[in-house]
């Protein structure tokens, strides 16, 4: 290990800021929950909201990183634009989770709760910036233990139990595999740092590095939710408290999607041609059984687990093209599904508290009960088809045309043969979409009575999250810019 | 700075749809009254840039220019030329009339509006996009309006089946021919979406070959090519008469305008080497559709497959390559979006005030209501093609064009079909079969004139409560622009016919035509 790796400077603080003020977020919930009376916790979660907010802030104004980037604290951390954008998201949808369970008769007054949120925003803050595989590990399974315990929260509630063993018992399986992985990686280099790995695997028997990619693929595939290992997702999505659903859809996605980007690329450059095989291969499986199987659903929040399954296809398609373009793609393609879904599952949120049902039947009506709702609904349901203005039509679009240039590039014909693929998913995804939202705009209300009270907090994470739908896909270009300074940091 | 005639001419109805939907639910007539005024505003608009067009100088005109997405190449860049002024114009017709004819709707009738004009900013923007994202950008922003207005105010008995296949096909045809143009995008290397940089490309021909049938059926989807054409007519049938007439109108006419102006323009070789099988999809298009349509009992279906026959003549005119089959074809689209049109509104008179559209229950109509049936009938001529109409103007070239064209790039072709098409007689025979179609149209035109309006009035529909009535003031203003239109251009070409050949010079240079 380079000396330069293990000196420390006082600036290397300043890259962890986020994270510090994470933990001084966590100190700060546990006392004002200990320090609040019963009927004013309502607080908590407030406070939680704009304690992510803050640190969002905080870290827009002081904490940029340089474009380049550079490895801190002995090579533990590496801190770059992706991290940035990544932990950007994480802290967005923090604030939106926290915002869209303040006002929950479960969940909403305990203060445990906000908390276990606010370590898993830190984990995964963590696996955004890691750069060695014991610092990975340790904040996967800090994200993972802390997302256990959220989606069985509502321990009363066999369905919620359910969801949380399970995704539990998925969990600890692939993250052992995945574990032996690293072993391997660690068996046959004696390195553990992520950018000193790539070149010491170079003088590894290749097998050892194949076998190392597949064992440490099941665990960020499981992360992802990317077929095989996409079992737990229907269950775990529909178990959950639903603004969990929401944060494990759009966060914990994410933070796979960044691990899964950084090992690839920083440590698998030698396999390549055989990686980049493999994930076309998943990509298509995965974008395929999503969307089809997401045509039989019945309930809500599974079409949505199964849409985000498809969703996780799609953005795979940016990392098998192996191109600034294709990642900066995964980048804008996760920032829009951030607030695509966190406004779908927003409505659910509120839906469900009115109806107790999350059956897509009950929507019927929703129009003219909420027309705003159904607003919501309309925007954050044609975004995930890929129809504009909204962000989900440049998001695909960008992905493809990454996969198309690749395609031209290399003479890959599996590149191709995915871009048709994924095209004919966006169409099948088309069609269950319209169909809830057919449900939505044309069914006629069983219960004419039913209003749909909308608590402020909700307001302002469905205003943000549809607004910055529409802008993020009608204004691109900033956005554009943004991912691929952050693609480009990895290349 | 020139005023962006273009930007306002699409974003006009936005805007309008934007404060129609800030109206209170209740204030009907307010809604009503902001929509037509968007409608005269945008049609004097394009009234304006029609003639303010210097055919002299030629080219795309009127054009805006931004940066978009500059990492990918993208720009919002805006014109118009020869080839789309009358797109830009017929959408605007339509849109005018199409809110003259719902001036009636009462369900919803704020949203209706407001859904309706949209659905137009789309239309009207892909008419004028000269950047390819821009163009699948506006085409897609039209997905869910049409949706939402066929299952929302469409025909009860079919409009959720009508609806998601409608919107389902015409997705269909944009993602496949969103893939070809990704195609280009990276086979050019130019880095640009833009048309005229992708126009300079010069693609191999190998490319072309691969590609263009690609681009070119895939739209051909939206303009409802067999076997891809049931679509047209369930969906125009399920929906509501301005939506009938905005989308067999108009909206089947942007495949027929992206298959040349995408698929012909950029791919010139591709065209050369399809042409002998597109000439044939459109022959089929043109007979069998005009057949089935023949043996319709419900009227709307009559109208829904003579548009798939009619949009089979374009095919064929596309398909000579040659100067009369693309400037007919232009025509015919023109002519074609008014006609069909005006044969749908007259249809939902019709079935508003008898509340039918079985054949076989109506009779007389004539007499309750004159000006539909002249307005139909006069439509029916056009779509005859009886000189002094818009349709002779143009089928006659069409029919030449294909009489006089020749396969030109056969080899790589199956030998069986190359042999077949590299006949003399091959596209002469195209000619005298499609010519038939004109025999069929003629018939289940007249049958229909016949069976709806004239015969015996049915009882009920003279007195009583189910008695029929006239149509509304608007309704005979929305007639007489449509009817007045086909005549203008049937006795006075020249106002079209120039402007068209401007516009397709460029592809004809390219084709080796001129």
């Amino acid at each position: 290990m380079t000396p330069e790796l293990l000196s420390f400077s006082p600036s290397h603080l300043l890259a962890v800021l986020p994270e510090i003020l994470l933990i001084v977020l966590g100190g700060v919930i546990i006392v004002v929950d200990l320090a609040l009376p019963a009927e004013r916790k309502r607080a908590v979660g407030l406070y939680t909201a704009v304690g992510f907010g803050a640190v969002l802030v905080v870290m827009l104004l002081v904490a940029l990183p340089t474009v380049d980037g550079r490895l801190i604290f002995g090579g533990l951390l590496r801190n770059d634009m992706t991290a940035f954008v990544f932990r950007v998201l994480f802290l967005f949808a923090g604030v939106v989770t926290a915002l869209i369970s303040v006002d929950s008769p479960t969940i909403g007054k305990e203060g445990e709760y906000f908390l276990v949120v606010t370590a898993a925003v830190l984990g995964m803050s963590l696996m955004a910036s890691a750069a060695d595989l014991i610092m990975l590990y340790l904040a996967l399974e800090m994200t993972s233990i802390g997302l256990y315990a959220l989606a069985g929260f509502l321990r009363e509630n066999v369905k919620s139990a359910e969801a949380g063993l399970k995704y539990f018992l998925f969990g600890a399986f692939t993250s052992s595999i995945m574990l032996y992985g690293f072993s391997l990686l660690y068996g046959f280099t004696g390195q553990t740092n992520l950018y000193a790995l790539s070149a010491a695997l170079g003088a590894a028997p290749p097998e050892a590095a194949l076998l190392a990619l597949l064992l440490i693929l099941v665990g960020f595939g499981f992360k992802v939710s990317a077929v095989p290992f996409h079992f737990w997702a229907p269950d775990v999505y529909e178990g959950a408290p639903t603004p969990i659903t929401a944060f494990l859809s759009v966060a914990s996605k994410a933070a796979g999607f960044a691990v899964l980007i950084r090992v690839l690329l920083a440590v698998f450059p030698g396999v390549e041609t055989v990686w980049t095989t493999l994930i076309i291969v998943v990509a298509m499986a995965t974008m395929t059984l999503g969307n089809v199987i997401a045509l039989t659903q019945r309930n809500i929040k599974r079409l949505l687990a199964y849409s985000s399954i498809a969703q996780a296809g799609y953005m795979l398609m940016g990392l098998a093209a192996l191109s600034a373009n294709g990642v900066a793609a995964i980048l804008y393609y996760l920032g829009m599904y951030t607030l695509t879904n966190l406004a779908a599952f927003g409505v659910i949120v509120l839906v469900s508290r009115v109806t107790g049902s999350d059956e897509i039947a009950d929507y019927a009506g929703l129009s003219r009960r909420s027309p705003g709702l159904a607003l919501a609904l309309l925007v954050a349901f044609l975004s995930l088809g890929g129809i504009p203005p909204l962000a989900g039509f440049f998001g695909k679009f960008y992905l493809f045309t990454s996969v198309m240039q690749q395609w031209q590039a290399t003479a890959n014909g599996w590149l191709l043969a995915l871009a048709v693929v994924g095209l004919l998913n966006a169409i099948i995804s088309l069609y269950y979409y319209l169909i809830v939202l057919k449900v939505v705009y044309l069914g006629a209300p069983k219960d004419e009575a039913l209003v749909y009270p909308v608590p402020r907090p909700y307001t302002l994470a469905l205003w943000a999250c549809v607004l910055g739908v529409i802008v993020v896909g009608a204004v691109i270009g900033p956005w554009v810019s943004l991912a691929a300074a952050a693609a480009g940091g990895l290349f | 700075m020139n005023f962006p005639f273009l930007s306002v001419i699409t974003f006009t109805p936005l805007v309008a749809a934007l404060i129609i939907l800030m109206l209170p639910a209740e204030r009907k007539s307010e809604a009503r009254v902001t929509a037509l005024a968007a409608a005269v505003f945008t049609t004097l608009l394009s009234l304006y840039i029609y003639f303010g067009y210097d055919m002299s100088a030629g080219g795309y005109q009127f054009v805006e220019h931004w940066q978009w997405v500059p990492q990918l190449g993208i720009t919002y860049h805006m014109g118009v030329d020869g080839f789309s002024l009358p797109m830009v114009l017929l959408t605007a017709l339509v849109l005018l009339t199409g809110v003259m004819i719902s001036w009636g709707i009462e369900d919803r009738t704020r949203e209706f509006m407001a859904f309706f004009l949209i659905l137009s900013v789309g239309v009207f923007g892909v008419f004028a996009a000269l950047d390819l994202f821009l163009f699948f950008f506006l085409l897609e922003i039209a997905v869910f309006p049409k949706f939402l207005m066929i299952v929302v105010w469409g025909w009860p008995k079919t409009r959720e089946y009508g609806g998601m296949k409608l919107t389902l096909y015409l997705f269909i045809a944009s993602v496949v021919a969103l893939l070809g143009v990704l195609a280009m995008y990276v086979q050019a290397g130019s880095g640009s979406f833009d048309l005229l940089a992708l126009a300079q490309a010069d693609f191999p021909v190998d490319f072309q070959r691969v590609w263009f049938p690609v681009v070119f059926f895939g739209f051909c989807i939206m303009g409802a090519i067999f076997p891809f054409h049931s679509w047209a007519p369930d969906g125009h049938v399920a929906a509501p008469t301005a939506i009938s007439m905005m989308l067999a109108g108009v909206e089947m006419k942007i495949g027929m305008y992206a298959a040349l102006r995408l698929g012909i323009a950029l791919m010139p070789e591709g065209a050369k080497f399809w042409a002998p099988v597109i000439v044939i999809f459109g022959l089929v298009n043109v007979l069998y559709a005009a057949y089935i349509a023949l043996i319709q009992t419900d009227f709307k279906y009559i109208i829904g497959f003579s548009s798939v026959s009619h949009m089979g003549l374009v095919m064929i005119g596309f398909a000579t390559l040659s100067t009369e089959g693309l400037v007919g074809a232009g025509l015919q689209m023109f002519s074609h979006g008014i006609m069909t049109a005006l044969f749908f509104s007259v249809v939902g008179m019709v079935y508003d005030r008898a509340h039918t559209r079985m054949i076989p229950e109506l009779g007389g109509l004539a007499r309750k209501m004159p000006w539909a049936a002249i307005g139909f009938i006069i439509g029916g001529f056009t779509s005859m093609g009886m000189p002094g109409f818009s349709g002779f103007i143009a089928e006659i070239p069409i029919y030449l064009g294909v009489w006089k064209a020749r396969a030109q790039a056969l080899d790589g072709m199956p030998a069986w079909f190359a042999g077949l098409a590299s006949q003399p007689w091959f596209f002469p025979l195209v000619a005298v079969l499609s010519v038939i179609s004109i025999v069929i149209t003629a018939a289940y035109i007249l049958l229909a004139v016949q069976r709806v309006f004239f015969g015996n009035l049915p009882a009920h529909f003279d007195h009583g409560e189910h008695a029929v009535g006239d149509v509304r003031a608007l309704d005979k203003v929305a007639m007489a622009i449509l009817c007045g239109l086909m005549i203008l251009i049937g006795v006075y070409p020249a106002i079209m016919y120039p402007l068209v050949y401007t516009g397709l010079q460029p592809v004809l240079r390219l084709l080796g035509a001129l």
